[in-house]
């Protein structure tokens, strides 16, 4: 047997190495130290070390397994260096004296070649934090009672250690272990120490979890019991507090988030986490206690939880101002001018409504369906269709100005800027033309399929492809830059504060630099995204095929909020006034707050919506494959 | 002689004169210094730092890069500030903002910079936030590692175009200044104190006497994760940013720095005042200040 022959590691200059050497660091499966413990796996690695599942050879003829916790000791400085072991050294006492089953037992600890160890009992299982991230929903209730009344019982055990009490002092998920027969283990005891009364020290302990009353340096049994709040928090709303300001746990009631929790767990846990220790539980026996009522009168012990993100009481269902049937469907979205709605439908014809009635004013046949969303300036609708037209047609009476013709369907939509049409087709090809005469302007070949509406802002013309590719074109037709995203980019840009915005089908949310194309952020979605971003005061909203509403903030890429659909988010979120309105495809317009994401109402159809809404002062508007277009009150 | 003094300081219109001239700009603000506009765009950056006059080693650390990139669309401005104000026992604090600065520039050096002075120069794979990111999580580690137990503060603007991001860890701060007066902070401090304000639990006067008004909650190089603020926005058309330790914040009142920023000839010369100024009100921290004057 080979002992390990580790060098002392130097404190390099290069930074660049460092990574690499901190990879390295972790001693190869197979190393024996001591000629006892053989290193089987690597189960973390951490700043200051790493921690080994091992064999311990003393035993041959079983298979004893241990846990190796390692400290490397990389500093040359003396006195940190005697911190570190000293740290090291009182966490291994500790644990000598402890007896419970929510506590690793301690075989032994040694010092070699700069590193420290300690051997301790191997748990079977991961930590919360592994549980938290390795499932999507929330964790159920049963299962946060159940371990918080175990965690409730090792605090107790803690508090009340013989000679002087315990306090843990870095209560959190992570050091929290769940084992093969779902009992929690308490695990690193590195900050854990005896309380002395009053005292002041420096600031330790994890941000987000750690009581106000800890960054003053005072550690008591009060301040585990609000660490337990913060864990229980965590794990029932999926909120890290480490990503929040401290102290924000009010500021995100449990049930607001997570409406399966019951009204009087989230109770319990909010008592443990306020501000001031003598409103909390005074022992943990006390929230034991609190903890046991909980189960026994929700009864959520036996009862499986309901898993529905929805609210408890079901929003009323909005009525309608109007309706009117197309003869097929409706997929693509309305445009409001001057008190009229024009929407197309796949029963190719361009319709206008009187706004405020519903009643038929005119249609417009062409020889395609009309997915594109109609755009009017001057007296005329511009709208393009699959008979690979783009058509306008007067506002007034319905009848043709003048049409142009492409090589593909036109499933892009138009926008007008400084007298010309900007569309793409499904012939590859960006057209320009001018709205006076009809005549292009010019075309750009792309080599693929356009069906992302272009945007014009600031003399500069922006649009994606169906070859991921995102354009930026001045007014002459050349090309100023071109990103290329992983694929394609159905999705609309949208401009704002010289920043791009769009989605693509490559699951991503992206923001360029509108003058250089430059990724300033990357946003990544649950599933492929069609959808055009809307923004609100640095907000960004965008749905995708994950069927989740999301809103971003637009500075950081930081997630607001999301909302929920039972379907695929094709179509577009829109803001009007403080609301967001949403279809799905699950047959739903939704109206949400659009701070919060809290559901206003909703409003079923009887099939998929996949356009986007369009709303007039009190009135939003909403087609549907059903056939239907509907004017609901806002 | 009256025209030569009607043409000096433009008090009548050239409609007037004989001879055709250039038409003059409008009455300058008779409190600003004389400036020209740059062309193309580019950054005057100043920068100083000092001890203090109670405290016996620097733990700050700072880190400019100016320069203006020309291209086949014209020049690019870009720009990378950083300051650092260490924190931590046994005197480390100075090595953790020198890591700090070293690992966030060299970060933003390999996978940015580089990219853009390549021959064809091609945009950097990653976005700019996550090039900020990873730069701050490699400070981190670094620190950890080294310096256990020592942690800093870092606050960086990286311009790039006419985009700035702000990276921002503890209570450094970062200000947009504004010719009419007006100074905006852009980064928030990761105090305790300054929590417990918004919480209402104390005042902004108590704050300012609290004994723990210098603890942080959060630092680069202390606790497992951290999360760094990191906002884009659009660069401010015209005027400065600051970036500065709380040995200047916490010293000098507002309206004297931006007093002292416009009524310098130079980022230079505000910086050494600022300084100055820091020291006169009694130097208690060491002090970094930043200063970086946007073109007109």
């Amino acid at each position: 047997m080979v002992d390990s022959n580790l060098d002392t590691n130097q404190i390099t200059q290069n930074l660049s190495d460092e990574t690499t050497q901190l990879a390295t660091q972790a001693l190869q499966t197979g190393t024996t130290l001591l000629s006892r413990y053989v290193i089987q796996d690597t189960l973390g690695v951490g700043g200051m070390g790493a921690v080994y599942r091992a064999r311990d050879m003393h035993f041959p003829n079983v298979v004893k397994v241990v846990a190796v916790k390692e400290m490397v000791i990389q500093t040359r400085d003396s006195l940190v260096r005697s911190t570190i072991v000293r740290n090291f050294e009182r966490e291994a006492n500790l644990l000598a004296t402890l007896d419970h089953p929510a506590i690793p037992r301690i075989y032994d600890y040694f010092t070699q070649n700069e590193r420290s160890y300690l051997v301790l009992e191997y748990i079977n299982g991961k930590d919360l934090e592994a549980v938290l991230s390795e499932t999507d929903d929330f964790i159920p209730s049963d299962k946060v009672i159940r371990w918080g009344v175990e965690l409730c019982d090792v605090l107790s055990y803690l508090h009340n250690h013989k000679t002087e009490p315990i306090v843990f002092r870095d209560m959190k998920p992570s050091n929290v272990m769940v084992d093969q027969y779902n009992h929690v283990v308490l695990i690193d005891f590195g900050i854990a120490k005896p309380f002395q009364g009053p005292q002041r020290g420096t600031m330790i302990g994890t941000e987000g979890y750690s009581p106000p009353e800890q960054y003053r340096g005072e550690a008591t049994p009060l301040a585990d019991i609000y660490a337990l709040g913060a864990t229980l928090h965590h794990l029932l709303t999926r909120r890290d507090p480490r990503l929040e300001p401290p102290f924000s746990f009010s500021e995100r009631p449990i049930l607001q988030i997570n409406p399966a929790c019951s009204q009087k767990l989230a109770q319990v846990v909010e008592k443990a986490l306020l501000y001031s220790p003598a409103d909390r539980y005074q022992s943990a026996a006390e929230m034991k206690d609190a903890l046991m009522a909980v189960a026994k009168q929700s009864g959520v012990l036996v009862q499986p939880p309901s898993m529905k993100s929805t609210s408890p009481q079901a929003p009323i269902e909005k009525n309608t101002v109007w309706e009117f049937a197309c003869e097929d469907e409706i997929r693509g979205s309305p445009t409001y001018a001057n008190g009229t709605i024009y929407i197309g439908s796949y029963d190719n014809n361009l319709y206008a409504l009187d706004s405020d009635t519903g009643q038929f004013n005119w249609k417009y046949p062409t020889d395609g369906g009309i997915v594109s969303k109609p755009a009017v300036y001057e007296n005329a609708v511009y709208f393009g269709s699959e008979d690979k037209r783009l058509h306008v047609v007067s506002t007034r009476y319905g009848k043709i100005a003048w049409s142009y013709y492409t090589e593909g369907p036109v499933r892009s939509s138009p926008h007008i800027a400084e007298g010309h049409v900007f569309i793409g087709s499904d012939d590859g090809r960006l057209h320009a033309v001018n709205t006076l005469s009809g005549r292009q302007a010019w075309t750009l070949d792309t080599g693929a399929p356009i069906r992302s509406t272009p945007v014009v802002v600031q003399d500069m013309v922006y649009f994606g492809t169906e070859a991921g590719e995102l354009y930026c074109l001045d007014y002459r037709s050349t090309i100023k830059w071109r990103f290329k995203a992983k694929r394609a980019i159905t999705s609309s840009p949208v401009v704002s504060q010289g920043v791009v915005y769009f989605g693509s089908i490559d699951t991503t949310l992206y923001a360029l630099d509108a003058k250089s194309g430059w990724v300033i952020w990357r946003f990544r979605l649950g599933k492929p995204s069609i959808s055009t971003p809307c923004l609100a005061e640095e907000l960004i909203f965008t749905g995708a095929t994950d069927g989740v509403i999301y809103c971003i903030d637009a500075k950081n890429a930081k997630e607001v909020w999301r909302y929920t659909t039972e379907h695929q988010v094709t179509g577009s979120p829109i803001i009007h006034n403080d609301a967001l309105y949403c279809g799905s495809v699950d047959g739903c317009l939704y109206c949400l707050e659009y701070r919060t994401g809290r559901l206003r109402w909703k409003y079923r159809t009887s099939a998929a919506i996949t356009g986007t809404p369009v709303a007039h002062e009190d009135l939003v508007y909403i087609g549907s494959t059903n056939h239907h277009i509907y004017a609901l009150m806002a | 002689m009256k025209k030569f003094f009607d043409t000096l300081f433009g008090q009548k219109t050239t409609a007037e004169m004989d001879i055709p001239t250039q038409p003059l700009p409008p009455e300058p603000e008779p409190t600003l210094p004389k400036r020209e506009a740059l062309e193309p765009t580019q950054f005057i950056v100043g920068c100083a730092q000092s001890v203090g006059r109670q405290r016996d080693h620097n733990e700050d650390a700072l880190f400019t890069l100016t320069t203006t990139l020309t291209g086949e669309d014209g020049s690019i401005p870009f720009g990378l500030y950083i300051v650092a104000d260490g924190m931590g026992g046994h005197q480390f604090g100075e090595v953790a903002s020198g890591i700090a600065i070293r690992a966030v520039a060299s970060t933003v050096v390999r996978k940015l910079y580089t990219t853009l002075l390549n021959l064809h120069p091609t945009p950097p794979e990653q976005s700019l936030l996550e090039i900020m990111q990873e730069g701050t999580q490699e400070a981190h580690r670094a620190i950890a590692r080294q310096v256990p137990g020592s942690g800093t503060t870092l606050t960086a603007i990286l311009i790039l175009g006419n985009q700035m991001t702000v990276t921002h860890v503890g209570d450094s701060r970062a200000y947009t200044i504004k010719p009419g007066g007006e100074m905006e902070a852009l980064t928030r401090d990761h105090t305790l104190v300054k929590r417990l304000v918004e919480l209402g639990r104390i005042s902004t006067d108590e704050a300012a006497i609290h004994p723990q008004r210098n603890v942080l909650y959060r630092a680069l190089g202390q606790g497992e994760q951290y999360d760094p603020d990191i906002n884009t926005m659009q660069l401010p058309e015209t005027g400065y940013l600051l970036i500065c330790s709380d040995g200047l914040w916490g010293v000098v009142p507002d309206e004297e720095l931006y007093r002292l920023v416009y009524a310098s000839a130079s980022p230079e010369e505000a910086c050494k005042k600022m300084i100055d100024a820091a020291n006169a009100a009694g130097g208690p921290d060491n002090i970094t200040a930043i200063l970086v004057r946007l073109p007109d």
